[in-house]
C-alpha cells in the first residue's frame, strides 16, 4: 500500500489548483500529480504514490551510494565465487 | 527500469550478505515495519540467505491489515445505500467486515468502485452530482498527503457530494506501543522509506533515546534492506543506538515539507484503533472540524457502528512481531488468500500473505 515507484517527468504543466505532469515509467507514461515536488521539473525522476510524486529522487546520492555498493559486488566478483561463505 | 533494477543486482546482494556474515557476532532480532518491505524480504528470500542469529520479525505496517473492523462495517453499510458511491483502493475489497466484505456487497449490485488515487474518486464525484461519493481514505503517512489534498480540493471546488471515510495511522506511535509491551524481543528496526519520505526521520530520533533502539531508514528493494541490515548490525555490534537513513535516494531528515502541509491542513491527530492491536495513543488522523462537511463519519451519523474480532484469528501477535504466521492454526487450512478469516492475509503486504505466497511449505509440521 506504501508503494512507490520511480518515473522520469516527461512534461509539466500548472492547472490552477493543481500542478500535473506526465511521468515515464519504463515504457508506460502517466499523468501524476507534482503539487508536492515544486522543485522536480522535466527529465528529473520523482517517487510515485498512488497518482502523487512524493519526492525528487536525489541523483546525486543514489549515484554515490551505488558507486559504493557496487564496488563491493565487484570486490566480491574476484573471489572464488560461494567458498566458505 | 531506472533506480529500480539495479537495486535488485544479485552480486551486490551476495556482497551485502557476505559482508553482514563477517560483522555479525551476536543474535539479533530485527523488524521491518512496513509490509512493502516484508513482501520484498519474501520474494527474495532474504530471511533464509541472512546468517542464522539474525532474525526477521515483520511490523505492523499494512494499512490494510490494520483498519479497524468498524471501519470496514461502515464501509459495508454505506456501500449498501443505493444513494450512494462507495469508492476505495482494491486492496479493501476483500477484507472482512463483521459479515461481510465490499467485494460480496459489490457482486450483489452495490455501487462499489476501485481507484488507483483519490484524484479519481474526486473525478467519479464530479461525475455524478446527484449521489454521495465516499472514498475510503486508509493508509500510513505515505498515503495521507494524497487523501488530504483530495479533500482540500473538493472544497477549494466546492464539490459538496465528496466525502471521505477515514482510517490513517501513524508509524512512530505505533513503535513506541511495541517497544513498550513487556513481550517486545526487537533489537533494531527498519523504518519505512515511503512514510519517511513524507515524515523525515527526526521523529525516530526520540525513539532511539528513549529505548536505545537502532532505527534504520530503508527502502523496498532487496539491496536496499540488505544494506539497511548490514547498518543495523554495525550499530548493534558496537552497542551504539542512532537513527540513520539508508534510503538517501528519497528521504531526507525533515521529509516533504509541502506534503505534510496538506496533511496538517485538514487532518489532526488522535488516539486510532488498530485492527488487531487496539487503541494505540496519538497514532491517528481525522478530518478537522473545518472540513467535517467531508467526513463521512460525521455526515452520515455512523459513529455509533462498533464491532469485536472473530476469536481463531492471531493477526494481533502476527502485527506486533511476536508470532510468525505460520504459528497461526488456520493458516494455509482454514485461512487462505481467497477466503481470509484476518486481514494480514488479505493484502499482498499482509504478513499472512506474503507466506502464504512464498513460504506456505513452513506450513507442513
Ligand atoms: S493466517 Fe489468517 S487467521 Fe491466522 S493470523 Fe493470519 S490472517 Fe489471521
Amino acid at each position: 500500500m506504501c508503494l512507490a515507484i520511480p518515473g522520469k517527468i516527461l512534461s509539466s504543466e500548472d492547472l490552477g489548483l493543481a500542478r500535473s505532469g506526465r511521468v515515464q515509467f519504463g515504457g508506460i507514461v502517466r499523468q501524476v500529480r507534482l503539487d508536492f515536488v515544486p522543485e522536480a521539473n522535466p527529465g528529473d525522476y520523482v517517487m510515485v504514490h498512488v497518482g502523487f510524486a512524493i519526492s525528487k529522487v536525489d541523483e546525486a546520492e543514489a549515484q554515490r551510494t551505488y558507486q559504493l555498493l557496487a564496488e563491493m559486488g565487484a570486490l566480491e566478483g574476484e573471489l572464488p565465487p560461494e567458498e566458505n561463505q | 527500469m531506472k533506480y529500480l533494477d539495479e537495486y535488485r543486482d544479485a552480486r551486490i546482494a551476495r556482497a551485502l550478505l557476505a559482508e553482514i556474515a563477517q560483522e555479525v557476532r551476536g543474535h539479533w532480532v530485527l523488524m521491518e515495519i512496513c509490509g512493502g518491505q516484508t513482501h520484498t524480504i519474501m520474494r527474495y528470500g532474504l530471511d533464509e540467505l541472512l546468517p542464522k542469529n539474525i532474525e526477521l520479525v515483520h511490523g505492523p505496517g499494512c494499512p490494510v491489515c490494520v483498519t479497524p473492523l468498524e471501519t470496514i462495517d461502515k464501509a459495508l453499510e454505506l456501500a449498501s445505500r443505493p444513494d450512494i458511491i462507495l469508492v476505495s483502493y482494491g486492496d479493501m475489497l476483500r477484507v472482512p467486515g463483521s459479515t461481510n466484505d465490499l467485494f460480496t456487497i459489490k457482486a450483489k449490485g452495490g455501487d462499489v468502485r476501485v481507484v488507483y488515487s483519490p484524484t479519481e474518486a474526486l473525478k467519479i464525484a464530479r461525475q455524478n452530482p446527484g449521489r454521495g461519493v465516499v472514498f475510503l481514505a486508509v493508509g500510513f503517512e505515505t498515503t495521507a498527503p494524497a487523501n488530504a489534498m483530495a479533500v482540500w480540493q473538493a472544497k477549494e471546488e466546492k464539490i459538496h457530494n465528496f466525502s471521505v471515510l477515514v482510517s490513517h495511522v501513524l508509524v512512530p506511535p505505533a513503535i513506541r506501543a511495541l517497544m513498550t509491551s513487556s513481550e517486545c524481543r526487537v533489537n533494531g528496526f527498519i523504518a519505512p522509506g515511503h512514510v519517511c519520505t513524507v515524515m523525515g526521520y527526526e521523529e525516530y530520533e526520540a525513539l532511539v533515546r528513549d529505548f536505545r533502539v537502532p532505527i534504520v531508514v530503508g527502502g523496498f528493494e532487496p539491496v536496499d534492506l540488505l544494506e539497511a541490515v548490514l547498518m543495523l548490525v554495525r550499530q548493534l555490534e558496537k552497542g551504539e543506538a542512532r537513527a540513520e537513513n539508508q534510503y538517501v535516494r528519497s528521504v531526507n531528515y525533515e521529509g516533504n515539507l509541502p506534503a505534510q502541509r496538506v496533511v496538517k491542513e485538514v487532518f489532526e491527530i488522535v488516539d486510532q484503533k488498530w485492527r488487531g492491536i487496539g487503541t494505540i495513543p496519538a497514532s491517528g488522523l481525522r478530518v478537522r472540524d473545518a472540513y467535517g462537511d467531508y467526513d463521512a463519519s460525521r455526515i452520515y451519523g455512523l459513529a455509533s457502528i462498533t464491532a469485536e474480532e472473530p476469536a481463531e484469528c492471531i493477526s494481533a501477535k502476527v502485527l506486533q512481531g511476536l508470532k510468525k504466521p505460520t504459528d497461526c492454526p488456520a493458516f494455509g487450512m482454514r485461512c487462505t488468500p481467497h477466503n481470509p478469516l484476518g486481514a494480514p492475509m488479505v493484502s499482498s503486504e499482509g504478513a499472512c500473505a506474503a507466506y502464504y505466497n512464498y513460504r506456505r511449505d513452513l506450513a507442513v509440521r
